[in-house]
């Protein structure tokens, strides 16, 4: 029988075997699909679940990206910026510039003198009027110090020896505060990972248990295939697509809501901006962070059956 | 084709249910299978489809001894050994036609082929017209045939059959005999378990019988 029965087989399989093997997964995920649109408010309800839960980490991401993006825009800020007393004249902050540039811990200085700044607050908008009226520059000359060294430390101690020059009049660490908003930055960016991780754990768990009512609700169906000669792989073939359908869709879903909050916020940060004389766009999911998200989901939702399918078409085989 | 020698199987819960069988079946032969409920009929079959392994013993079909066979191999077993069962084993959300063609898309068969094979295997149980009829809509007897629709599409040299007619009237368990026999006719290998004791008499078939595990009467053959 066994010679008679591959001729027999051989007969049937009048394709070749990878073209066997790729129609058999297509009609698998087609299948897979058709199910999980046949029950359209589960499946929805599981999706919704899954695109939320994926959302949020990817959501806060968005906007860890885009504060870093915002900071980085200020990165040519000043470590400390020196105002001179009102009476220093731009001449006398010249050669005080000059002086400190000689000294070894300052990568630069920058002079911004009294008629400089007057100039420049002109400019910022606002104010055209206003400074027309007064007799005299109120402006103090300002230096903007670039110090090699730009830990918190040094700055603290930089700052009060340079507001021990008789020049001097105030000194603000603009950098300090920078350096600060960057460590939350980074927080913020490992609070993005342990949330990814924790949600997508979510993601595997619900994928995992969907699948796995559906294997026991199919239970019989998977009985009836293993009876006629169905292959493990056979048997479990649309599961897996089922996973990797609700993974990919779930996905899609979470893209969408990110999409849907940015554009919520797009507006106000537009006008919050523009109150600071700035323009900002909200940047997006990027096409990197959209795979991950996509590509991860659909991991995710794969891995999640195969732990169901794993776990629970084992003990369906009788020998 | 199919050799049992010195075949035991014994259940944890209820004992012994077969106990030394040995017998060999020439392929072609037509055999019943009678004794009454409990006596391993079924547990007989079962082995032959390897939906069970024996406790002891050997077993043999189409000259391949099952104990080789790795449990990933088991599936093609079965394609070679189409199996009727007294409840049919229908998937009831699918139509006649997507229940018959399940052996086949299993094994990987075209569209077109499936569709011709099917519709031949349907013309011979007489359900033809039935294709699009989910198995709810169908009587037992229609049920039945679409069982063994199933069983011979792929065709198989071996059939096996569990009390086929088990839930049926006399005309319809006859017409069902007489089905076999024409699969009998064109050399399959049936083994048919029954306690349809008037029908197996009125046919000129090797009958086996057993009884509590033990193989008791075998009528003819070898």
């Amino acid at each position: 029988m066994a010679r008679s029965g591959a001729r027999r087989q051989r007969s049937l399989h009048q394709r070749t075997r990878p073209a066997i093997w790729l129609a058999q997964h297509l009609a698998s995920a087609r299948d897979a699909l058709c199910r999980l649109l046949r029950t359209p408010l589960p499946t929805a309800m599981t999706i919704a679940v899954i695109g939320i839960s994926l959302a949020l980490p990817a959501a806060l991401y968005v906007l860890t990206g885009n504060l870093r993006l915002m900071v980085s825009n200020w990165d040519e800020t000043a470590a400390i910026s020196l105002f001179l007393r009102q009476e220093v004249d731009d001449a006398t902050a010249a050669t005080l510039a000059e002086r400190l540039r000689e000294r070894p811990e300052l990568e630069a200085v920058r002079l911004i003198g009294r008629e400089q700044a007057l100039r420049e607050f002109r400019e910022l908008g606002g104010f055209e009027g206003a400074f027309d009226q007064l007799e005299d520059n109120p402006l103090p000359a300002l230096l903007a110090i670039y110090p090699r060294n730009t830990q918190p430390e040094d700055l603290e101690r930089l700052s009060a020896a340079l507001l021990e020059l008789p020049e001097a009049d105030f000194a603000r660490m603009d950098s300090l505060w920078l350096q600060r908003l960057r460590a939350i930055l980074a927080l913020s960016q490992r609070a993005v990972f342990i949330f990814a991780a924790l949600l997508g754990l979510g993601v595997l768990l619900i994928v995992g248990n969907t699948i796995r009512l559906e294997i026991l609700n199919r239970r019989i169906d998977i009985e009836i295939m293993e009876l006629v000669g169905a292959t493990a792989a056979f048997v479990r073939r649309p599961f897996l697509y089922a996973g990797a359908w609700y993974g990919l869709l779930g996905g899609l879903g979470a893209w969408l809501l990110v999409t849907l909050l940015l554009s919520l916020l797009q507006g106000p940060v537009s006008r919050l901006a523009e109150l600071y004389g700035a323009s900002f766009r909200l940047a997006g999911l990027d096409a990197l962070a959209l795979l991950l998200v996509v590509g991860g989901s659909v991991l995710l939702g794969l891995t999640g059956s195969w732990i169901a399918v794993e776990r629970h078409l084992r003990g369906a085989h009788p020998v | 084709m199919v050799e049992f020698e010195r075949v035991f199987k014994r259940y944890p819960e209820r004992g012994e249910a077969l106990s030394d069988i040995s017998l060999r079946i020439a392929p072609g032969e037509l055999v019943f299978l009678t004794g009454h409920s409990g006596a391993g009929k079924s547990t007989l079959l079962r082995l032959i489809g390897l939906l069970e392994r024996p406790s002891r013993g050997q077993i043999r079909i189409g000259g391949r001894d099952l104990a080789s066979l790795k449990r990933g191999r088991i599936p093609y077993h079965r394609r070679e050994v189409g199996m009727i069962f007294q409840d049919h084993r229908l998937l009831p959300d699918r139509s006649v036609f997507d229940n018959v063609a399940l052996p086949l898309e299993v094994m990987g068969v075209g569209h077109k082929e499936i569709g011709r094979r099917v519709r031949a295997a349907l013309d011979q149980v007489g359900l033809l017209a039935r294709e699009r009829a989910t198995p709810v809509a169908l009587s037992g007897g229609e049920q039945q045939r679409v069982g063994i629709a199933r069983a011979v599409v792929a065709r198989p040299p071996l059939v096996v059959a569990d009390e086929p007619t088990g839930n049926l009237d006399p005309d319809l368990s006859r017409e069902i005999f007489e089905l076999f026999e024409r699969f009998h006719y064109v050399g399959v290998t049936l083994i048919i378990a029954t306690h349809d004791l008037g029908l197996v008499a009125k046919m000129p078939y090797r009958t086996l019988t057993l009884s509590e595990g033990r193989l008791v009467n075998d009528s003819g053959g070898w």
